[in-house]
């Protein structure tokens, strides 16, 4: 039984990764679970300089989901470089780095020196709602997302994923984007824009006002996204969006995904990207199917 | 060292109309517990609610961890409703930051509300190795909560209601104020409302007293990993968060804003 995939050039082990924001670096999940079986890790955000981030309340509980305003704190790609990425090496999964900023310079900048790295590849983060500059604000549209990919291509070697945001009314033109600017392939959906208000004191919940959806609250949104991309691009796409167990994983792959990202499930259950990659693995034996591989996008529509 | 367990519920007590005692058998957690840590507590293994519970642990007794919780939302509605004998999904012990004592001091802990909980393993440990002056504070009468337990764990012990409908009228903290400027106290540790923490705060630094809070904060993760709990560091100019999940929930008071 099969279950390698090639992500963007990027060969994992099986289809599973942890997204960018839902896994630190990594350190906090391995007192839980052997990272050795993971198909790959996404760092947390990571920028030039540390980012303190946004004042609290950050988060908050929504039906079947949650919304975070955090604004990309890290403590900066060198603070990673000497720190985190030579301890995330000594496991045997894929390491790829999502990278924020926020102007094309600072990704241009940033992608120079993530390509010096001993990586895997890039996630390019054009998608993070909570903050003032960059990010969602040149994700939405086909040029904005053509233009930093274009420019970060330029000095960048590794496999490149672009990460979308759903908050467009047509997800395949940023897509496109990507593509034309020579991604490897892309990844979707971050978190969708949300509020809360909290009726006592009449004031939204998060001080940001605003933050981002997640869990599986989003889920249905995500597959729908994935299956119009898979059918506007050619590039492979990593699928997230509310997964919490191996029949998503399934279904993602059926839409379109060559991997998945497993996010807010991580907070639930910490063993929740491990269990899926067996369950996933039961599905193949339920349905004889020998190579994972074979299922991608084989959604056959009414 | 952090385990993800079934536990099982093997005493359930009701303090209150909305204040429940859980008691659950974990050897491990209870090894590894450092006063002032908390549990992760999923509540059902559906969806909704998502996130798990933070939990503070109020006791531990052998292979025993207790927990106090207030039935505040949907999450805590349904732990209610557990019963005894059932397993009880936790991740735990959580924290770096705890409650640190130095024998032979003259301590205060003050506690307001449902904020004592954590106070209690603190005070338990503390007794017969430091002075313990215990100061709790409730609204009224009626939310008075395990005064007799807190009263052994004590040598001075001052019960408050805002509206003196039981024991001493007014705030805790202005007994503790008193101690303090007759020079009584070397170490303080506080849980409780906000204000109360405030207020315990520029205390200890107007007189120099050292002083450990307890925060909470909205929780994502638990572990450190989502940073949504944070919590606003004094780094002069600089903006800079620490996370209560992470680096608390015990904090050094001069360091934090709140």
């Amino acid at each position: 039984m099969n279950t390698e995939v090639n992500l963007a050039g990027i060969k994992m082990k099986n289809p599973v990764t942890v997204a960018s924001g839902t896994f630190g670096y990594g350190r906090e999940f391995s007192e839980y679970i052997d990272l050795n079986k993971l198909g790959g890790i996404i760092t947390k955000g990571t920028s030039l300089k540390p980012r303190p981030g946004n004042k609290p309340p950050r988060v908050c509980e929504t039906t079947a989901g949650m919304l975070n305003a955090i604004g990309l704190q890290n403590p900066g790609v060198e603070y990673f470089m000497e720190n985190d990425l030579p301890w995330l090496r000594k496991f045997d999964t894929k390491v790829i780095v999502n990278a924020c900023g926020s102007s094309i310079e600072e990704y241009v900048e940033l992608a120079k020196v993530l390509n010096t790295l001993d990586i895997d590849g890039v996630e390019l983060n054009l998608s993070c709602p909570n903050v003032k500059a960059g990010c969602m604000a040149f994700g939405t549209s086909y040029e904005g997302v053509k233009e930093v990919t274009s420019q970060v291509r330029k000095v960048l070697d590794k496999p490149l994923i672009v990460k979308l945001t759903p908050n467009v009314t047509d997800i395949t033109l940023p897509a496109k984007g990507a593509e034309d600017a020579g991604a490897d392939g892309v990844s979707l959906i971050n978190t969708l824009l949300g509020m809360s208000i909290d009726i006592e004191k009449q004031r939204p919940v998060l001080a940001n006002n605003m933050g981002g959806l997640s869990g599986p609250a989003v889920k249905p949104v995500a597959v729908r996204m994935v299956y119009q991309v898979s059918k506007a691009v050619n590039i492979p796409i990593l699928g997230l969006g509310g997964i919490v167990n191996g029949k998503d994983v399934v279904e993602f792959m059926l839409a379109g995904a060559t991997a998945i990202s497993i996010g807010t499930g991580n907070f639930i259950e910490p063993e929740v990207s491990i269990k899926a990659i067996g369950e996933v693995e039961d599905y193949m034996k339920r349905h004889n199917i020998t190579d994972i591989n074979e299922i991608v996008g084989k959604v056959q529509m009414n | 060292m952090q385990v993800h367990a079934k536990c099982k519920l093997v005493k359930k007590e009701k303090l209150k109309e909305d204040i429940y005692k859980f008691s659950v058998e974990s050897k491990e957690i209870a090894e590894n517990a450092k006063m002032g840590q908390f549990l992760e507590i999923r509540v059902s293994d559906r969806i909704e609610p998502l996130l798990r519970r933070p939990i503070s642990i109020h006791n531990i007794n052998g292979d025993i961890v207790e927990f106090i919780f207030q039935v505040k939302g949907k999450g805590t509605e349904i732990l209610a409703k557990k019963n005894e004998g059932e397993e009880i999904d936790i991740l735990g012990p959580l924290g770096k930051g705890t409650f640190e004592i130095e024998e032979g001091k003259n301590i205060a802990i003050i506690g307001g509300g449902i904020g004592i909980f954590p106070l209690y393993e603190l005070a338990k440990n503390a007794k017969g190795k430091c002075n313990v002056n215990m100061y709790l504070g409730f609204r009224n009468k009626d939310f008075v909560v395990l005064e007799k337990e807190f009263k052994e764990v004590s040598v001075k012990f001052v019960l408050t209601t805002d509206d003196g409908s039981y024991a001493e009228k007014g705030f805790a903290i202005n007994f503790l104020k008193q101690d303090i400027e007759a020079k009584r106290i070397d170490k303080i540790y506080a849980c409780g409302p906000l204000p109360m923490l405030k207020a315990v705060q520029s205390l200890a630094k107007e007189n120099n007293v050292p002083c450990q809070i307890s925060l909470e904060e909205r929780m994502g993760c638990g572990i450190g990993v989502c940073l949504g709990c944070a919590v606003k560091i004094n780094a002069g100019e600089e903006t800079e968060y620490k996370h209560v999940c992470k680096d608390g929930p015990v904090f050094d008071a001069n360091m934090v804003e709140i």
